[in-house]
């Protein structure tokens, strides 16, 4: 008889998390865990200033402090040609400072000692004079005809744009514009935000000159990617690397790109021939490394009086900071944010992008989302409803009016992209009623005439989850496939391993989950592993959403290759044909004769020890899957909220959320993911972001300043649940890790500007932090969030 | 004392030392450190305790809080010599051999870690608060949590894990627990 799915912890089953049994211990093993024999220590000195000319480094300080192994500057990382290093967007970054430091908290020296608190004194007795020069801290300023270069280094750079860009149908999007009945314009910022994982970035590297091999473990989501770049960077030969990512305290992007303090420990693992560990602190990890967003948008919506949307217009400009190394994998300069509007059936769409370099940290990431998907979901949402409200249509209404048709998939979206699958105006009709939408303009007139300010905000959107398909996406040239490997031992029992990384996602229990319903092996019999560079396939690793989409999908693959292999040993003990042979969950029987049969632990041991003639022995294999299209899955959030006009603060009376990600794995992590992202959505809109006063000065270097939602002020959250399958995944399931993070921010923003509707107020950048709120109430004009510009006295 | 201690050749007479001894988890532990090392650091690295994290060095994370005589502490901003003669419980104090605490037994549960990088401090937080008031509110989890930053779950699903185990607590009393009133004298 086939087993009982759900008792063996296979496909729905809303396992316990294996990899709990070791955190909640506090046994987990995270890089700071890891002690090797004589290790060193490394700290990073950092610019205090946004922009300056480095005119001397004097060490002599740091070298005198007993404890003290290396000093490491630009000048001797130039030495050995390591004193930049390439982005993963074709452009260089400095590892140390040899010329100029270009953001506070660039990279300047690095000292090595015996324990980190002599490192850190060394660092302080370095000397740096520097000679300043004028900061640059937004695009506007950047693009100004006299502003200073920041990129002196590069031959051919003249000025501070990075790129110029566009996508979509220019002449097609005109006629639009000129055939509407009503043009709606919105300009807005999406500010600068760090996905600020509990657990910062480090490394240890660990050198063995007698075996030339190189051993790094650090805080990488993409551990394959980093030992390529590392072959390439340090010329070490790919096979002596293997980069360990042990586990991680959170990573949400942050943990994609390459930072010099691993190079710097590569380095002085190699020169100290003793292992070498970094462990960034908070400071650092928020003022140098990946942040994500910061992108200014002007917007424009042509719509018939009906609320057929006709046409729309993007222009961006965003910042990247000193060095472009945005870490993502398309060949498109601004990203996917050309998958804004997919969700809507729009004929025309025209984006034009500019992207621009600032005095201000480099690395942007794709901080829980796909890169720029947070951006393009945030503009739509909240340009639709800066549409509905100029044409004096109810929200809700105007996305019904808009959103495409379940019977019209596939779908072409305004900028090209092809949508398969989903039941968008069911999502948003299972969220209206959970809100109470339709008593609630009645409930939102009595209270205001009572004084009180309540909104409600709604974000639809589907987006585009799990790069990719390698026509479109590729690292470094590397296709944006992954991969699985799968081992069967005799008993039955198994290991999995992919070439994903978990950062808290769960990977060690909905693999398992995912094998044991293609094979009928009990989950708890899998063992999952990944991480290591020396065992693990190669894959690229996990971020944008890509792991069940594209891992997920290539341990099905790997599952059913050795299902097929199995068949071959049934048929074999069963005596029968393979053509003869059925299967159902967890064992073969012969055709007719369902009681005649035996399981896949019968096949797995006589795949050691009794197999055919002419079959080789052992039952493992392994699957690279490149998948056909990204998955689209859909949402709906509903935030309701109520301001507080004498103080401008604003709280969430409720929040709904509708997800559809197609077959659900494991429900209660998927629903702990959905969680999680609506929590960093609304963080974004509410407190959290990182900005510069006029010097460049970093406004959001610890958690003072850089604010996280608490348990205390984080809502409340309903969850509901729609399954439209992936037509093309091979269990139907879609990415759900960033839904919440790239649709949940315009559901609040909604809110908060329904709520102030009757001020006239169109726009407040976020996060609609109480001033904000309360200068917007009390003047009735728009905020902007734009970084200030020094004035001359 | 151990057989054989390497000292380190770069030590000067400058650099003080000062001997602390304290009680880690129902132990008693001792150690020469410098004044300035933190507790925080002493757990970790000098008594291999790695579950206690550091997260943000500026004691508004929470991931290194441990208990302090029983009240909850972010153990990056004591000083270790300031825990001299005092009682310790850190995450790894949590559990018996063969028992997990209910706190540890409701986090999973509830679902209420990812990473897990948090969880140690979260669920010493949560200890402090049932041990002085077993029968909490939904608000009263949530404020006791509140100098606990976590950044995966959205603390839904960690505030479900500790009302999980204060019912287990509640229910795993002691039966002769003295009655209000009424018992037999």
């Amino acid at each position: 008889m086939a087993l009982d799915e759900i008792k063996i912890g296979g496909l729905g089953a809303s396992r316990k998390r294996v990899e709990d049994n070791r955190f909640i211990r506090g046994k987990g093993n995270y890089v700071d865990d890891v002690v090797l024999p004589g290790m060193l220590h490394m700290e990073i000195l950092r610019s205090p200033l946004a922009h300056a000319r480095i005119k001397s480094i004097d060490v002599s300080g740091a070298w005198a402090i007993p404890g003290v192994r290396l000093v490491l500057t630009g000048e001797m990382m130039a030495a050995r040609n390591l004193a930049w290093m390439p982005t993963l967007s074709y452009d260089t970054q400095a590892v140390l400072a040899t010329d100029k430091v270009r953001f506070q908290g660039q990279e300047v020296a690095c000292v090595i000692a015996d324990d980190p608190y002599i490192a850190k004194d060394a660092c302080e007795a370095i000397v740096v004079d520097y000679e300043p020069l004028p900061p640059i801290v937004n695009p506007t300023q950047a693009m100004a005809p006299d502003a200073p270069l920041i990129r002196d280094d590069k031959v051919n750079q003249v000025d501070n744009k990075v790129f110029d860009w566009e996508v979509g149908d220019k002449d097609g999007t005109d006629r639009a514009f000129a055939e509407a009945d009503v043009v709606s314009e919105i300009d807005m910022h999406y500010p600068r935000s760090h996905p600020s994982p509990i657990e910062a970035c480090g490394s240890i590297a660990d050198f063995d000159r007698s075996t030339s091999k190189l051993t790094v473990y650090m805080t990488t989501q993409a551990p394959h990617i980093i030992r390529a770049a590392v072959s390439l960077v340090a010329e070490i030969p790919e096979h002596m690397i293997r980069i360990i990512a042990p586990d991680l305290g959170g990573g949400f992007g942050n943990k994609v790109p390459v930072y010099p303090g691993y190079v710097a420990s590569i380095l002085a693992s190699i020169l100290t021939e003793r292992p070498v560990k970094w462990i960034e602190d908070k400071s650092g990890n928020l003022i140098s490394t990946g942040f994500g967003r910061d992108v200014y948008l002007k917007g424009q919506v042509a719509m018939r009086n009906d609320g057929k949307i006709l046409g729309v217009r993007m222009h961006t400009e965003s910042d990247h900071g000193a060095f472009f190394s945005d870490a993502q994998p398309s060949k498109f300069k601004i990203g996917l944010m050309h998958s804004a509007f997919a969700c809507y059936d729009i004929p025309n769409a025209h984006l034009t992008a500019t992207g621009v370099y600032t005095n201000k940290a480099p690395g942007g990431v794709a901080y829980r989302c796909s890169f720029r998907v947070t951006e393009a979901m945030y503009f739509q949402e909240r340009m639709i409803q800066a549409a509905a409200d100029d044409l004096g249509m109810d929200q809700a209404e105007f996305r019904r009016v808009n959103l495409v048709r379940d019977d019209d998939f596939p779908h072409r979206t305004p900028f090209g992209f092809l949508t398969d699958s989903g039941q968008y105006e069911k999502c948003l009709d299972i969220g209206l009623e959970a809100i109470g939408y339709a008593d609630f303009k009645q409930e939102q007139e009595e209270a205001r005439k009572r004084g009180r300010l309540l909104g409600i905000g709604i974000s639809t959107m589907t987006e585009p989850l799990g790069a990719g398909n390698s026509r479109e996406y590729d690292i470094l040239g590397i296709k944006m496939f992954d991969s699985a490997e799968l081992r069967v031992h005799m008993t039955g029992k198994a290991i999995l391993r992919t070439g994903a990384k978990t950062q808290g996602q769960g990977h060690e229990t909905t693999w398992a989950q995912i094998v044991a319903h293609e094979l009928g092996i009990p989950a708890d019999d899998i063992v999952v592993e990944e991480g290591d560079t020396d065992t693990a396939p190669f894959g690229m690793g996990t971020y944008a959403s890509r792991s069940t989409p594209v891992a997920g999908a290539a341990v099905a693959m790997v599952s059913r290759k050795i299902r097929a292999k199995a068949r071959k040993i049934a048929a074999h003990l069963l005596e029968v044909s393979e053509e003869d042979v059925e299967w159902e969950l967890g064992r073969f029987y012969v055709r007719g004769a369902q009681d005649r049969g035996v399981s896949i632990q019968e096949c797995a041991m006589a795949a050691y020890s009794n197999v055919p003639d002419g079959l080789e022995p052992g039952l493992e294999n392994n699957a690279y899957y490149d998948p056909p299209n990204l998955t689209w899955p859909f949402a709906c959030y509903i935030a309701k909220v109520e301001v507080d006009p004498e103080t401008g603060v604003w709280d969430v009376l409720r929040m709904v959320a509708v997800d559809d990600c197609g077959v659900r794995i494991n429900p209660m992590i998927v629903e702990g993911q959905i969680m999680g992202g609506l929590t960093e959505a609304y963080a974004m809109a509410n407190m959290q972001f990182i900005t510069f006063d006029e010097d460049g000065n970093c406004i959001g270097s610890n958690y003072m300043d850089y604010l996280l939602p608490t348990a205390w002020e984080t809502p409340g959250f309903e969850l509901h649940e729609v399954v439209t399958p992936c037509p093309h995944h091979p269990i139907g399931a879609k990415g759900i890790g960033e839904c919440a993070t790239v649709g949940g921010p315009a559901a609040f923003v909604n809110a908060v500007m329904d709520a102030l509707k009757h001020t006239g107020v169109r726009n407040i950048d976020m996060p609609l932090l109480p001033d904000r709120v309360y200068g917007a109430l009390t003047t009735g004009s728009d905020i902007s969030g734009m970084p200030p510009v020094k004035t001359e006295a | 004392m151990t057989l054989f201690e390497e000292v380190p050749v770069t030590t000067t007479d400058e650099i003080p030392v000062r001997r602390v001894e304290m009680r880690v988890n129902g132990e008693t532990r001792a150690a020469n450190i410098e004044p300035r090392l933190l507790l925080a650091h002493l757990l970790r690295n000098g008594l291999q305790l790695t579950g206690t994290h550091t997260g943000c060095d500026t004691t508004n994370c929470g991931a290194c809080t441990v208990l302090f005589d029983g009240q909850p502490v972010k153990s990056c901003t004591v000083f270790a010599v300031q825990a001299d003669g005092h009682d310790i419980t850190t995450v790894e104090g949590l559990a018996t051999a063969s028992e997990l605490h209910p706190i540890q037994e409701g986090f999973k549960d509830e679902h209420g870690l990812q990473c897990g990088f948090c969880t140690p401090g979260m669920m010493l937080s949560a200890k402090a608060l049932l041990d002085e008031n077993p029968n909490p509110t939904e608000d009263d989890v949530r404020w006791a949590l509140s100098g606990n930053l976590c950044r995966c779950t959205g603390y839904q699903n960690i505030v479900k894990a500790v009302l999980w185990a204060a019912e287990k607590l509640r229910d795993d009393a002691p039966a002769d627990t003295p009655a209000d009133d009424g018992g037999e004298a």
